[in-house]
């Protein structure tokens, strides 16, 4: 009998990288991924919903501040809490911290631009169900596409990420040092991705969909969605 | 009876905020002299009906506390007026 595990991701008007989030599951692991749009309030016991990138609303009064209200949350809230794992890239990420199922916000990067280029990313946590894959310091590199996503919160708030060893993911230079000026949007601390304390909610800035195939410039998003399959259902793709 | 409740946003002055450092930069540059410094934020209106102007502020500022503001990176202050 192959392995399973069921996949969801969410979509919200103004979602971009649902598709593609559905693909690199795909890719990663050979089973599909179901598309949810979000006035579903009802959701079968998903092993993973994946909340995609892009601009929900519109990115109106603050990023994913909106979607955060739409039916599908206390679904995804509900699961969240019962222990299914729970990925949100992008916007999805700003839509988890507006949900405050990880701590912080996103704000406007640094310089007011909106960046989208290749970024190099320290994987600091290998230890998680997203990220068992990867060495221990491995230096990766996945896209980022955004405009807000300066990584902010309370000093007390850092400084139990820090301890807890919630930073899964710092920007870094090449050569993996992370310095001071490492990330691109000015976030706090390099911090590229979060976790939460349970271990089964990750925020992340970078899109690792968009290096789940070698056609898109690489695997090094591929290897996220096959930990999450590993420790899902217990074995990479047969 | 109708009210007009005005939210103002702001960034809390421990976070960052670029937009606001640009414009600050921008004046400086033209040669206003004194300026301190420069916050960007931004007001919401909303027209509501209520019995009071207590209920009706009490209404906007749950509005704002779990929608109109994120209380992690943002201060808010609520006005209502009554509207004609």
């Amino acid at each position: 009998m192959s392995r399973r595990a069921t996949a969801a991701v969410i979509v919200f008007p103004g979602s971009n990288c649902d598709r593609d989030c559905a693909l690199g599951w795909e890719a990663a692991t050979g089973q599909a991924a179901d598309l949810v749009w979000h006035k579903e309030s009802s959701l079968p016991d998903y092993d993973l919903i994946i909340l995609p990138g892009g601009f929900s609303f519109g990115d109106y009064l603050r990023c994913g501040a909106i979607a955060r209200y739409s039916p599908v949350m206390s679904e995804v809230i509900r699961l969240a809490a019962a222990g299914r794992r729970l990925i949100g890239i992008c916007n999805g990420f700003q839509i988890l911290t507006e949900a405050r199922l990880l701590p912080g916000a996103l704000i406007r990067n640094r310089d007011l631009l909106f960046i989208c280029r290749d970024a190099w990313l320290k994987v600091e946590n290998n230890r998680t169900d997203f990220t068992s894959g990867y060495r221990a310091g491995q230096v990766v590199s996945y896209p980022i596409a955004h405009g807000e996503g300066g990584y902010t919160i309370n000093p007390a708030g850092l400084k139990k990420l820090q301890d807890n060893d919630r930073i899964v993911l710092r920007y870094c230079r090449p050569d993996g040092l992370v310095a001071g000026d490492s990330a691109p949007n000015g976030s706090l601390d390099n911090i590229a991705g979060i976790i939460n304390d349970q271990g089964n909610v990750l925020g992340l800035m970078p899109h690792p969909e968009r290096r789940a195939e070698k056609i898109l410039g690489g695997e090094d998003g591929r290897i996220m969605f096959q930990s999450i399959f590993q420790a899902v259902a217990g074995g990479l793709r047969p | 009876m109708k009210f007009k409740a005005i939210v103002t946003v702001m960034l809390k002055k421990s976070v960052l905020d670029p937009q606001g450092a640009a414009v600050e930069r921008a004046l400086k540059s033209h040669g206003r002299s004194g300026l301190q410094s420069v916050r960007i934020g931004k007001v919401v209106e909303l027209v509501l009906e209520g019995p009071d102007q207590k209920t009706v502020e009490d209404q906007a500022a749950r509005w704002a506390d779990q929608l109109l503001a994120n209380p992690v990176m943002e201060n808010y202050t609520v006005r209502v007026e009554p509207c004609s």
